[in-house]
């Protein structure tokens, strides 16, 4: 049911983009809280803003996202950033783009950021997200800098909609172990935990005492016995970081339950798209209340 | 040498069972013990089974590998700072290791890993034989293994940096350092079979290590043949050290370190030192792997940090004792 609706709010917000850009702004530009002097070549450097800038920018606005914008593993918008020439956030290449607002992570490289301001480009920060009240924050930060205040609202407004509903079904449910390469897991103050929570999904985390991120060692997660392991996808050729995912115990913890998850590019940012997330994760769930008598 | 036998291979075996009940999930040893044994469901058999007992398992055939080679190589060039983390053929086994991991080599079949890091580690000791020469100085030695591990963790670190995975090139640490954490029985498998043959070999070699100690012309005289003695080294060592490599990284100092303590021992015999190195090697790679858990339980401290912190000063050590005796 809730796999529906995603394409329906999307379509939502493409139709409302098509009343922006054309009748509204043309009729309605005294109203609107748009501002005159909104930017018009926007650079992205960094893959959440990437993706929240494609979503809110009005067309044109936005001029170049990240190169990790069209990476399936990382970004949930990969065929929106093919329409985009991509940077390498080096400052050298960003600012021959001579963008009039540079979009950039808290932890975007330090000293690239560090040098376009010295340049005089504008440069706005964004926060990570680690909770789901976070991303409401970095939707409507994202549309006051670009302009798209209106947008933003819309956007925010069916977040919270969909957000609500799946809040509604949660509960004491499973446990579940996030669990990724180097037995790295993440706990409930963060964006990850707040899908599982969202979810009605107990993290293992918190019972071993892990509020961010931390590793979690396999003794300590087999001892746990989670009613999920839910392990991120592996990137092409081997690592033993990641071996660890596919360890002989992991495969024993997930022999019982058919429903091998794994975390997607949905789970990576702070951006609409985490509803996506917490649709799985409530299967999941699902799946597991049906597995247990 | 009964006594030592015995000495040694208690040691082994009480750090065997220590290795078996340290870890981050606090499990009574009893319980932890019996579940090893008698097996049963929930989650302490899987533990104790499938984390433990691989890795203290690795722990003693790595052990053993690197302390035997050590001692083996140290009897063929009559020269103590022989170590195959030193003179570079732990580091080429890494390489081999690493390229068979980055070009999928590694997921054809079974063995293909160990085998490429024993690959790694033929061209590794063969370059050091050649460079050092038959009676290789301590100099000599030492400047070969030097460039030898220097150009074989330059390509390895290339190789990972090269890679389309992000956490490869974390992992460099890893080849360079060597560390135990999170293996499973697939990895004692694939290790074992190369860890034997090459045990086998190497142990063969007393006689020959023994009589090698009387100079090349009368080692000869006692019907030793010289060149299978050279060729039953350069594949023992590398079947060891590749096979160890390839599934735990490079673990220095322990091929330098046992075989220095031992020696006095048994009399400075290399045939002797052999087995008690094997067995030495072990309790040390045990000691270190119960060590880096109980310090830092849950951040992997790598074993080599460990083995080179005892292993260094004793080098240094050596290097000074070489020097003054004007070797």
């Amino acid at each position: 049911m809730m796999r529906n609706t995603i394409p329906a709010v999307l379509a939502g917000v493409v139709a409302f983009f098509v009343v922006c850009g054309h009748g509204v702004a043309a009729q309605e530009a005294p109203k609107r809280v748009v501002s005159a002097d909104a930017p018009k070549r926007v650079v992205s450097m960094n893959l959440c803003t990437d993706q929240l800038a494609m979503l809110l920018a009005s067309d044109g606005q936005l001029v170049s996202v990240s190169h990790l914008a069209s990476d399936p593993r990382m970004s949930a918008m990969v065929v929106q950033a093919d329409a985009y020439p991509i940077n390498r956030g080096l400052a050298e290449q960003i600012y021959l783009m001579q963008p009039d607002l540079v979009l950039a992570g808290n932890f975007t490289a330090r000293a690239s950021v560090d040098m376009l301001k010295r340049l005089g480009v504008p440069v706005v920060t964004f926060d990570p997200a680690y909770a789901l009240e976070d991303v409401r924050a970095r939707i409507a930060q994202m549309g006051e800098v670009l302009g798209q205040q209106t947008r933003a609202e819309a956007m925010i407004a069916d977040f919270d909609a969909q957000l609500k509903a799946y809040r509604n079904e949660a509960g004491h449910g499973p446990r579940a172990a996030l669990y990724y390469a180097n037995g790295y897991t993440l706990g409930d103050k963060t964006l990850a935990g707040q899908i599982l929570a969202a979810a009605g999904l107990e993290n293992i985390a918190a019972e071993v005492g892990l509020k961010a991120g931390g590793i979690i060692p396999l003794e300590v997660l087999t001892m746990a016995q989670p009613d999920a392991v839910i392990t991120s996808r592996t990137y092409p050729t081997a690592s033993r970081s990641e071996e660890v995912m596919g360890h002989p115990v992991i495969e024993e913890l997930r022999a019982s339950r058919p429903q091998a998850s794994m975390t997607s590019s949905d789970w990576v940012c702070g951006t609409p798209f985490v509803l996506r997330a917490i649709e799985d994760m409530v299967r999941l769930r699902d799946g597991l209340h049906e597995a247990k008598p | 040498m009964t006594r030592l036998a015995l000495i040694l291979s208690t040691l082994t075996g009480v750090l065997f069972v220590a290795a078996l009940v340290v870890g981050p999930a606090q499990i009574g040893v009893g319980e932890s013990l019996r579940a090893l044994v008698m097996g049963g469901d929930g989650p302490v058999p899987l533990v104790m089974r499938e984390i433990r007992l691989p890795r203290a398992l690795l722990a003693v055939m790595i052990g053993g590998s690197l302390g035997l080679a050590g001692a083996a190589m140290q009897g063929y060039l009559r020269n103590p700072l022989a170590d195959p983390g030193l003179i570079g053929v732990s580091g080429s086994a890494a390489l081999g290791a690493v390229l068979a991991i980055q070009t999928g080599l590694a997921a054809a079949f079974a063995f293909a890993l160990p085998m490429a890091a024993l690959a790694g580690a033929l061209v590794g000791v063969f370059l050091v034989l050649v460079l050092a020469g038959p009676r290789g100085s301590s100099l000599t030695l030492i400047l070969a293994g030097i460039a030898i591990s220097a150009l074989a963790g330059a390509a390895t670190s290339l190789v990972l940096n090269l890679s389309p995975n992000p956490f490869a090139a974390n992992e460099i640490v890893f080849w360079m350092m060597g560390s135990l954490a999170d293996r499973s029985m697939t990895h004692v498998w694939i290790a074992l079979p190369l860890i034997l043959i090459g045990s086998v070999m190497l142990v063969a070699l007393a006689r020959g290590l023994d009589a090698l100690t009387l100079g090349e012309d009368a080692a000869e005289a006692m019907g030793i043949g010289l060149r299978r003695l050279r060729l039953t080294l350069i594949f023992g060592t590398a079947a060891v050290v590749g096979a160890s490599t390839a599934v735990a990284g490079a673990i220095g100092f322990v091929g330098l370190v046992v075989p220095h303590l031992l020696r006095p021992f048994v009399g400075a015999q290399p045939g002797r030192l052999l087995w008690a190195s094997a067995l030495g090697g072990a309790a040390m790679v045990l000691a270190a792997d119960i060590f880096v858990r109980m310090i830092l339980p849950d951040r992997d401290l790598k074993l080599g940090v460990v083995t080179a912190l005892i292993g260094a000063p004793l080098f240094l050590h050596l290097i000074y004792r070489t020097r003054r005796d004007g070797l």
